[in-house]
């Protein structure tokens, strides 16, 4: 079935949560280069609940993710405009770790702008720099990233670039991150042996304790079952929905059954817009789109 | 009408995979044919004179009892020098080419240049050592010629490093600055223990590079009959001794060239097993 891009054109049809705005994004275009992915995309993301983004492939979810805690500066080329505020504070504001060659440049090179005293305290406060937002949005991606170092030191790459802990500290953030990423039983008597040697889906929750372990407030996903196999896929679901006591979640999911099993809201997008937004309760049962409709009931897509 | 034309085809076909077949594989054979008569003749020359003595003694007057040892320790102190510097260089234009060279004009030239140089006739590296270190110095040294040797191996390094840290996945780099770390701390603590055994290889190919070289050591460390651990002064390494015997008139002498070959043989093969080994470990994974 063939889907009437103009639809694509109506508004969003967003349910506001009832909760705290975790992040809240706002009328954001992306740019790959001069292509456009992402068109004046809305989105609230509310405190520790999880948020599914849904859509057929190439809408636009991993690119909405990856802004979230800009990944994408890493690729000259890919910019964001619009607003994406994470306690307030615009995340597309904040600068590169400060005295970074680039910075430095450009300082040199622009004779000083005013500054406008808000903007400067909004940016202060995020920590001014993008290691400090990372260290708040964590991220998990689609295949298995385990670094080739020990279980043990996987997890304390992270935790060492943000604080200064004792061994004994140190363990103890390693087996309580390992404990709520349902890893722990499996891997607790071979912690420094090489993270590469466990299975896909093991590694993928290796991952996942990684993430946490830094205790960021958000944590985002992208397809994280998308290469395991069911048995996998249903422990880490089960891990993701313990964890959203404590953290904010944003899942990327081809699997529908999966954001309506795990997910508070959902989010669906198509064509780099986003259509349709609500809890995931009804989003599966009554979506207000035609588009939304066509694509839970399978139509398309 | 269209079975026989298809008969026809599939036979044309298949005598052009079977010609080709027997091209490729006829064109291996003549190339291990050579290398195994090119070690067979090291071998029948060489493992006679191959005793302790070799490793333990100087190298004689003609006529005399003796060894290569002013020779091989040469060897390796100028090629462990040469290595440091290839690898300290190496690694790190690599890993500057990799990781920052895509769309910078500057790393396009570098990369130039480094290909240019690791094609260079070794000989004209030894003349260009020779004009910068031995002739302003007045006076041959191991120095000169460990710099030679590190001219012919850091374009060996460089290019690996690069292609090795090129293979490793964006993903792997993504995963490490959504945790926060910096560019160079992901460079650093993972890409490269990433790509640890093809640095390794990288290395290894280097020093297999430069351990049989000849020319450049004929115009820089020029070569040394007395054991040697003075950087500053000649120093006999195994190519220039082989060099020397195998074009003197002494029986012995002659011996023990091929001695020296064959030792400079099994190092390089060695080496290339390792590292080759070792390549295809990282690749596969
Ligand atoms: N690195 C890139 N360069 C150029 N275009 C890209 C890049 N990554 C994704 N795109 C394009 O952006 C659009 C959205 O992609 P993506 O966010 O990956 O979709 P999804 O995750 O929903 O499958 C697609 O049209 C895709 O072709
Ligand atoms: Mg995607």
């Amino acid at each position: 079935m063939t889907f009437d891009i103009s639809q694509a054109d109506q508004p969003a049809m967003i349910i506001d949560p009832p909760h705290d705005r975790i992040l809240d994004v706002k009328g954001l275009d992306f740019f790959y280069g001069k292509t456009q992915a992402l068109f004046g995309v809305d989105l609230p993301v509310a405190r520790d609940k999880i948020t599914a983004l849904i859509g057929p492939s190439g809408c636009g979810k991993s690119t909405l993710l990856r802004c979230l805690n800009r990944i994408y500066d890493l690729y000259p080329g890919q910019h964001a405009e619009g607003q994406i505020l994470f306690h307030g504070e615009d995340v597309l504001g904040t600068r590169r770790a400060p005295g970074g060659l680039r910075d430095k440049v450009q300082l040199a090179v622009e004779s000083a702008p005013p500054i406008d005293p808000v903007e400067a305290e909004g940016v202060l406060r995020v920590g001014g720099d993008l290691a400090r937002l990372r260290a708040r949005v964590g991220m998990v991606f689609q295949r298995p990233t385990p670094f080739p170092m020990s279980i043990y030191d996987n997890i304390a790459f992270g935790v060492k670039l943000h604080r200064r802990v004792s061994k004994s500290q140190m363990d103890e953030i390693v087996e309580d991150s390992l404990t709520r990423a349902a890893l722990w039983d499996e891997v607790k008597d071979k912690l420094h042996q090489s993270g590469l040697g466990l299975s896909g889906g093991q590694q993928q929750r290796l991952c996942v304790a990684r993430g946490i372990a830094v205790e960021p407030e958000v944590l985002l996903l992208d397809e994280p079952a998308s290469a395991l196999d069911p048995l996998s896929t249903a422990k880490l679901e089960s891990a993701l929905v313990e964890l959203k006591d404590s953290f904010s979640i944003v899942i990327v999911t081809h699997n529908l059954q999966q954001a309506a099993r795990i997910s508070d809201y959902t989010a669906f997008m198509l064509l780099g817009r986003l259509i349709e937004f609500r809890p995931s309760t009804d989003a599966f049962v009554a979506p207000e789109t035609e588009a939304m409709r066509d694509y839970v009931t399978g139509r398309f897509g | 009408m269209s079975v026989p034309f298809s008969f026809d085809h599939h036979a044309r076909r298949k005598l052009v995979n079977y010609l080709f077949v027997a091209l490729t594989s006829g064109a291996t054979l003549f190339a291990i044919a050579a290398l195994l008569l090119i070690l067979y003749s090291l071998v029948v020359n060489g493992i006679g004179g191959l005793d302790a003595q070799v490793f333990t003694l100087d190298q004689p007057p003609p006529g005399e009892m003796g060894g290569l040892r002013n020779a091989w320790v040469g060897s390796l102190i100028m090629c462990l020098f040469a290595m440091i510097i290839a690898v300290v260089i190496g690694i790190l234009a690599g890993t500057w080419l990799a990781e920052y060279g895509d769309g910078n004009k500057l790393a396009v030239v570098v990369r130039f240049l480094n290909d240019v140089l690791l094609s260079a006739p070794s000989i004209l590296v030894g003349l260009f050592v020779y004009e910068i270190l031995v002739r302003p110095f007045h006076g041959f040294s191991a120095l000169a010629g460990a710099v030679a040797l590190a001219f012919l191996a850091t374009p060996v390094v460089t290019r690996t490093t690069e292609d090795i840290m090129r293979l490793q996945s964006h993903a792997l780099r993504e995963a490490g600055m959504a945790l926060g770390a910096g560019r160079g701390h992901v460079i650093r603590n993972v890409i490269w223990r990433a790509s640890r055994s093809g640095l390794v290889t990288g290395a290894l190919l280097g020093f297999a590079r430069i351990s049989g070289e000849t020319a450049p050591l004929l115009f820089t460390s020029l070569g040394n009959p007395f054991l040697s651990f003075d950087l500053t002064h000649p120093m006999a390494s195994l190519p220039t001794t082989i060099f020397q015997f195998a074009l003197s008139a002494y029986d012995d002498w002659r011996e023990l060239a091929w001695v020296g070959a064959l030792l400079i043989a099994i190092a390089v093969l060695s080496i290339n097993i390792i590292g080759r080994t070792l390549t295809r470990g990282s690749i596969s994974k």
